[in-house]
């Protein structure tokens, strides 16, 4: 996945042969692909290679027993994959990836921007991006116990709003064990996470450009519609990519809080390849991660195009 | 029987797997078994699970560290005995096993489990529950909690089947059981939270827990006062784990007598005092040879035969449920 942070940077000038050098042409290409090897053999083992032996299993057929014998091309683990409460599984993880990307996309993105207008050096600027490293970081079943110990029924905030307000909130529709409730839950790290990965290119908005603007008398309005969004868009736009990536793989937070009530595929590739319950069905759970890799592939594919036009004045 | 001794004390070493110190009472067993007939014991990856017992027998075969017998959930016992990968041995004691327990030529046999179960705290559950149609009761608003999710965790798989046999369902049907389920969810009963155990009990998430009676016994009870663990009166739904030697055990005289011993009144009293029943109790009860202090600690089993879905049965229930947990007991 592309590196937001790294979106904002102006375009590198490549000025072939401006330095002046003895190494033969012809030597200098392979010197300089030689740079990338061993950039290339980590792709092609952590994911090419699996993304292969993924995409072979998810056409063949396996057998119930423990002697492995997969064999066969079939068609049935990808249709099994895109009917009943699989399909329902990919919507759910889509539907809920987006919208903890796109808001939490929208809050992080206002608290970098206080952050970026405080002054360097200041305390609270320091403790906030401190803080958001560490949140961006906490998930798992951890976060969901963090949850339920203070929100669940018993938890400890739940019962301060009853004894202050005299309100249950469970009472009145709250709960953690839906998918409103994993939404909630998610913002807890994919909001520091956002505020991490575009305060890099907020910095990136030079305060030269700002006066530049005010001088030839642009608003406050103006100077973010034609300089400060124009430079930010794609930006932002990579942050929320990589905020739906982050959302569209969390597996155990989601599982601990929904004890499979909620259908979500990494949960149901977790039940398929390392559950207790549903055994020989390794395949179909290959199918369903053959899946995602071509969903984050088309929305890999969209961003590129969106990025493309957004970023089309930079060139 | 001392031809046997003998046998395996000239072998003088045994290899198990996956057997944690602190499961069922594996830990004292092992002690008592090598001081016993001085017999060494090498306990390969005590944390594994019954499929990897599976590759370990296969991939180790031939070496001497190979598991000469292991532990595992009968569906891989079955698969295993399919695979011929089983010496067939009948316990002395071989008449007392339930025949249903056990396969006929002596590949595997049952050598402990125990019932789904409902455990409750009474600091925080006023009313006793009994059945899992008292469960249907607005008092235990936001009470009810699984060990996990039935479509991952063999325990919480086992809870919905013994739901479905409460609400007219049968082991060839297990679709009653997620209705049941829906239910509570549906009136607010049910907290469908995949981390039940001894600190959801405790923190009041889920004071209602249905799991294993023994796993609420040796995991819930000990820091829980006064923990209460009923077998519902409309189901009984029981799991064993099964024994079984490798056909290609380095060491089958030893691997023969750990058996034997398993089988014996110290190993099943021992199991026993590990919260674990072990399939020979209904003997040691009538003969009076029975752990009392550790027969108190577990609920009353019920009366009537062990019945167990048939493997068949239990591959249709466990896609039953795949397919519709979400949809019906999500919202």
């Amino acid at each position: 996945m592309a590196d937001p942070a790294t979106q904002a940077a102006a375009p590198e000038v490549v000025t072939p042969g401006a330095r002046p050098s003895r190494v033969p042409a012809s030597l200098r290409g392979v010197l300089r692909w030689l740079g990338v090897v061993p950039f290339g053999v980590y792709i092609a083992l952590g994911l090419i290679a699996p993304a292969i032996a993924i995409a072979i299993a998810s056409f063949q057929s396996s057998s119930g027993g423990f002697v492995k014998t997969s064999s066969g091309f079939t068609w049935s683990n990808i249709n099994t994959a895109l009917h009943g409460t699989y399909l329902l599984g990919l919507k759910t993880s889509i539907l809920l990836s987006i919208a903890t990307s796109i808001f939490p996309g929208i809050f992080g993105l206002l608290i970098a921007y206080a952050i970026f207008t405080a002054k360097r050096g200041n305390l609270l600027r320091q403790i906030v991006i401190t803080a958001s490293g560490v949140f961006a970081n906490f998930g798992g079943v951890p976060l969901a116990f963090l949850f339920i110990a203070t929100l669940s029924t018993t938890g400890i905030v739940t019962g301060w709003i009853k004894a202050i307000f005299g309100v249950d909130i469970w009472d009145h529709g709250f709960t953690l064990y839906n998918a409103t409730g994993v939404f909630f839950v998610y913002m807890y790290f994919q909001i520091p996470l956002m505020v991490l990965v575009i305060l890099p290119a907020l910095e990136g908005l030079r305060p030269a450009w700002r006066e530049a603007a005010q001088n030839m008398g642009a608003g406050t309005w103006q100077y973010w519609r034609y300089v400060g969004g124009p430079v930010l868009f794609p930006s932002f736009l990579g942050c929320l990519l990589l905020l739906f990536g982050s959302a569209f793989s969390a597996y155990a937070t989601a599982e601990a809080l929904s004890g499979g009530t909620i259908a979500l595929t990494p949960i149901q590739i977790g039940a398929l390849l390392n559950g207790n319950v549903l055994a020989g069905q390794e395949n179909l759970g290959y199918a369903l991660g053959l899946i995602m890799v071509v969903i984050i592939a088309i929305v890999m594919i969209i961003y590129t195009v969106v990025q493309r036009r957004a970023a089309r004045w930079l060139r | 029987m001392s031809a046997l001794v003998k046998a395996a004390e000239k072998e003088g070493h045994l290899n198990v797997i996956t057997l944690p110190s602190n499961w069922a009472n594996y830990g004292a067993i092992m002690k008592d078994f090598s001081a016993k007939y001085h017999i060494k014991i090498t306990d390969a990856n005590p944390e594994g699970s019954s499929g990897q017992e599976i590759t370990a027998v296969q991939q180790l075969k031939g070496q001497s560290r190979a598991p000469d017998v292991v532990d595992v959930g009968t569906p891989f016992a079955v698969e295993g005995a399919n695979d011929h990968l089983w010496a067939p041995y009948k316990v002395a004691t071989w008449s007392n096993i339930p025949s249903n327990a056990k396969d006929a030529n002596g590949d595997w046999y049952a050598d402990y489990g125990g019932y789904v179960a409902i455990g409750y705290n009474p600091a925080k559950v006023k009313v006793a529950p009994t059945s899992f149609a008292s469960l249907d009761n607005p008092a235990y608003k936001n009470m009810i909690g699984l060990n996990n999710s039935p479509t991952t965790a063999g325990a919480a798989f086992a809870a919905v089947y013994a739901a479905a046999l409460a609400n007219g369902g049968s082991f060839g049907n297990i679709e009653p059981g997620i209705k049941y389920f829906a239910h509570l969810k549906q009136i607010g009963n049910f907290v469908p939270t995949a981390i039940g155990g001894p600190t959801t009990v405790q923190n009041g998430t889920t004071p209602i827990l249905i799991w294993w009676d023994y796993l609420l016994a040796s995991e819930v009870k000990p820091v829980v006062p006064g923990f209460k663990i009923i077998i519902p009166k409309d189901s009984t739904y029981a799991s064993y784990y099964d024994q079984a030697i490798s056909a290609t055990a380095p060491d089958p005289a030893a691997a023969r007598l750990w058996e034997e011993y398993l089988y014996s009144t110290t190993g099943q009293n021992l199991w026993l005092a590990g919260f674990a029943r072990p399939i020979e109790l209904p003997t040691l009860v009538a003969n009076g040879t029975v752990d009392k202090t550790a027969y108190a600690e577990l609920p009353p089993a019920p009366s009537g035969a062990l019945t167990f879905p048939t493997d068949a049965q239990s591959a249709q229930a466990e896609n039953v449920v795949t397919q519709n947990w979400a949809t019906q007991v999500g919202s």
